[in-house]
């Protein structure tokens, strides 16, 4: 008897014990950067061409204090008083924000468009409920980040904090106020060393900006992202990169700036891009009338087509007039030998599939619960820039270039989409099986190699030995579609080429902001 | 009767579940209180289906005409080596496909993930009028082909290394028995095609963190050296892990569990002897993160003596020798 419970007792601890002693613990990519560490101040960036702004003086800041004044001298001894008694935590979050303002926004930004890229479940009589802005916390949650959407928030986050940072840069060099690591020798800097004048703060100005912007792009986040605003900016201050008045001048001018970019973008007609009935009911009716087979929703029960107007959405860019100059031809009539054999190489693909094209497929899929394909670029491009050592600046208007282009792309897209209103390869045969889920929303043209195009264009323009490799990129996330069996090759190649004119509008942006 | 019941039988037993979404099948020959004879081995082939319409988001049961019924196929070849009367060693290389009649996903199949078990008894002893065993049990599965997790619920398994390590005993009076058995699933993690990903925050990488898992199985009923029919329940619980949010599709590393109650029955054939039919059914009644489905299988089972010969070492002494 004893023996038998020896034995029992020595199996259950074994099975108790052995599963705690290993690990899972997992490290993304971006988890433990270096602070950044900028080759170039980049100290005439407030002469750089801002994207809104009429100038980086629209917005006054005051000239700051004497370093040699008793209030400065008090802000000083905060940063002393802080630095005395940093916890781990602290620590770690300054070591977090001091990787890049921009990077981290960014981030963050990526990280809700996953969260709220969910389409809303139907309701019970099989209608879909649409999310209201007004009450965002409400189910349908507000927004429902899809491509589109995120596009334009990216687009909208990204050119606002790089304005602010033009601006900001203008006043830091027109000040001249040192970082006060530089007044005081006994404040250890937690960040980087430069030589960059620390007022307004820039980690100030990113945060507020960013939040924002926040309170029309993610308004059910405000709350999490004025937590992530107090957390860089205390972390700005505890590492000793800037002083209380560096910050507080820095959140004032962020937060103005991003007034303007909101109210550019309450006006911007994305509000309504989702249109109503009688404009779906349209898109029908005007399709059939040209003799074309009509697009419909693959989705059970069927949703409403996504974004229908948003091709009316104003670009970064370029007028909407250059959108429908930028509008290809139509694709193969639904009709046509041409698009039987395109359907037939996708029924092809579906069929046959290696395990190397599932792999690309779910590559660059940024479906649903993703950062969508926009996000995907950016996440490509923040690593690259990561090597590159940019200043704040150079990185806000690096981003701002990318994520312009990935908006407009959007835009050109979308109005592409919807103007020829052209069914999926499933639709046209329902024997094609998809290796990813099907978008809502028309074939032509596809979106990944129309955002792919343009951001490799832009990417290849800031990072030219990379020029090559992005386009390569480019083209494997267009055959991906194809791959996934949710594309024709004319979606795909047009695609690209429209991708390309998006991007050299960025492109030309880029040559002549001042910058390079 | 005084003699050992248990060592006696000789038929391979298995109870196939399916884990919910994920459409990985558990053959179990490794759950019974039956040890192989030394020399002996048996091998063979199971055919299972699970099916589902609905399935629990969270903790929100539904359905979704984007899917209809998930339909999940198996065919494994498993196998039984009596080592000694006292340890056995198991094997099952599964084929597993998948299949949804609604919607457009196409149905993913492949060889799924072997598994590689080593069944200990080291206590079998009289208790009362019946006979208390107690096992140790220790398997690996471990992914044979390259399929993808990361297309749930069409992935036809979550492509992670596991080791599982099993505690049970059994107790028989007669012909009835009850076994009881509990068992740890360290899971490893597991790579997915994409670099990115989101459970509740988002992730920088391909690599997946895996929580681990517990499960216990009760079965209950008839057993004899001709057949077997008895309740089993099993409980799935995963350590950790997220539930699908709304509308979402299901993650390689969702807090999945399930609850199952089924049948398990077996039949040795008089004529034929060494050869065994196995068959079970079940249904999932709750669950997290996974599809209410009902499974069943049916088998075919052989068993040889790959021992030295002697003349009367044959399969029908060894088990008829009471």
């Amino acid at each position: 008897m004893k023996k038998l419970l020896l034995a029992t007792l020595l199996i259950v601890s074994c099975v108790a014990i052995i599963p705690f002693s290993c690990s899972k613990s997992i490290d993304g990519r971006t988890d433990n950067l270096a602070p950044l560490a900028p080759a170039k101040t980049d100290i005439d960036a407030g002469a750089w061409k801002p994207v809104l702004l009429t100038a980086p003086t629209e917005f006054p800041v005051a000239a700051p204090a004497a370093v040699n004044s008793t209030g400065y001298i008090a802000e000083l001894n905060e940063i002393k008083a802080y630095q005395r008694k940093l916890t781990n935590d602290q620590k770690a979050k300054i070591t977090y924000w001091a990787a890049g303002g921009v990077l981290r926004w960014n981030e963050i930004m990526r990280e809700l468009v996953a969260k709220y890229n969910l389409p809303p479940y139907q309701n019970a009589d099989g209608t879909y409920p649409a999310p209201n802005a007004n009450n965002p916390f409400a189910y349908p949650f507000f927004p429902f980040a899809n491509p589109p959407y995120a596009a334009r928030a990216y687009g909208y986050v990204s050119a606002a904090q790089y304005d602010a940072l033009v601006a900001a840069w203008h006043y830091k060099k027109l000040y001249n106020r040192p970082a006060p690591y530089k007044t005081d020798n006994t404040i250890q800097p937690r960040v980087m060393q430069t030589d960059l004048p620390s007022y307004p703060s820039e980690a100030a100005v990113l945060a507020a900006v960013t939040a924002e912007m926040m309170k029309l792009l993610f308004p059910g986040e405000i709350a999490n992202i004025q937590q992530k605003l107090e957390e860089a900016e205390l972390a700005a201050i505890q590492s000793g990169a800037a002083t209380r008045s560096d910050v507080e001048a820095g959140e004032a001018l962020g937060r103005l700036v991003a007034q303007k970019f909101t109210a550019r973008a309450r006006t911007d007609k994305a509000g309504v891009a989702g249109g109503n009935a009688t404009d779906w009911k349209a898109l029908e009716t005007n399709t059939t009338a040209r003799g074309e087979i009509c697009w419909f929703s693959l989705e059970s029960p069927k949703r409403p087509p996504m974004l229908p107007l948003y091709g009316n959405v104003t670009p970064m860019l370029f007028d909407n007039a250059t959108t429908l100059a930028l509008r290809p031809g139509p694709p193969p009539l639904t009709g046509s030998e041409q698009m039987k054999k395109e359907t037939a190489e996708i029924l092809d693909f579906v069929k046959n599939p290696t395990r190397e094209r599932i792999r690309i497929v779910h590559y660059w899929a940024d479906g649903a619960g993703t950062y969508t394909p926009a996000g995907h670029w950016d996440a490509i491009a923040a690593e690259d820039f990561i090597t590159k050592n940019y200043s704040e600046v150079r990185w806000a208007r690096n981003m701002a270039l990318l994520n312009m282009a990935l908006m407009d792309a959007g835009i050109v897209c979308w109005d592409t989409k919807y103007a020829y209103f052209n069914p999926r390869p499933t639709q046209m045969n329902p024997e094609i099986k998809t290796l990813t889920g099907i978008p809502n929303f028309p074939a032509y043209i596809s979106g990944h190699s129309t955002f792919s195009a343009a951001a490799a264009s832009i990417l290849g323009y800031i990072i030219p030995e990379k020029a090559q490799a992005y386009s390569d990129m480019a083209t494997e996330a267009s055959l991906s579609r194809m791959y996934g069996g949710i594309h024709y090759r004319s979606d795909c190649e047009v695609g690209i080429s429209t991708g390309k004119k998006v991007g050299a509008y960025a492109v030309a942006r880029a040559k002549t902001d001042g910058a390079d | 009767m005084k003699n050992i019941l248990i060592k006696k039988y000789h038929w391979c037993l298995l109870i196939v579940l399916s884990m919910g979404l994920s459409t990985s099948a558990i053959a179990q020959t490794d759950i019974d209180a039956i040890m192989m004879s030394k020399n002996n081995f048996c091998a063979g082939f199971v055919y299972g289906q699970s099916k589902w319409d609905y399935y629990w988001e969270g903790q929100y049961k539904r359905n979704n005409e984007n899917l209809g019924t998930v339909t999940t196929k198996m065919i494994g070849f498993m196998g039984n080596w009596g080592v000694s009367d006292k340890l056995n060693l198991l094997f099952n290389l599964p084929y597993v496909s998948t299949k949804a009649s609604g919607g457009t996903l196409a149905g993913q199949g492949g060889l799924q993930d072997a598994s590689l078990w080593a069944k200990w008894m080291p206590i079998e002893t009289e208790l009362g009028k019946g006979t208390f065993s107690v096992y140790g049990i220790a398997g690996l599965s471990f992914p044979v082909s390259n399929y993808t997790p990361d297309f749930l619920p069409m992935s036809i398994g979550l492509h992670s290394t596991n080791l599982s390590l099993r505690g049970m005993v059994d107790y028989q009076l007669g012909s009835w028995s009850t076994t009881f058995s509990a068992t740890y699933m360290i899971r490893s993690n597991v790579t997915i095609d994409r670099s990115a990903y989101y459970d509740t925050v988002m992730h920088y990488t391909n690599d997946v963190s895996m929580p681990d898992a517990y499960s216990f199985n009760i079965r209950s009923g008839y057993r004899s050296d001709r057949m077997i029919a008895e309740l089993v329940f099993n409980n799935f619980q995963t350590l950790g892990g997220f539930d699908i949010t709304k509308n979402n599709m299901p993650f390689v590393s969702n807090r999945m569990n399930s609850s199952m109650l089924g049948i398990n029955l077996k039949y040795n054939i008089k004529k034929v002897d060494g050869l065994s039919l196995v068959g079970d059914a079940g249904s999932v009644l709750s669950g997290r993160n996974v599809g209410q489905a009902f499974v069943w299988n049916a088998g075919i089972f052989y068993i040889l003596n790959v021992g030295p010969k002697k003349k009367s070492g044959s399969k029908t002494s060894s088990t008829n020798n009471k």
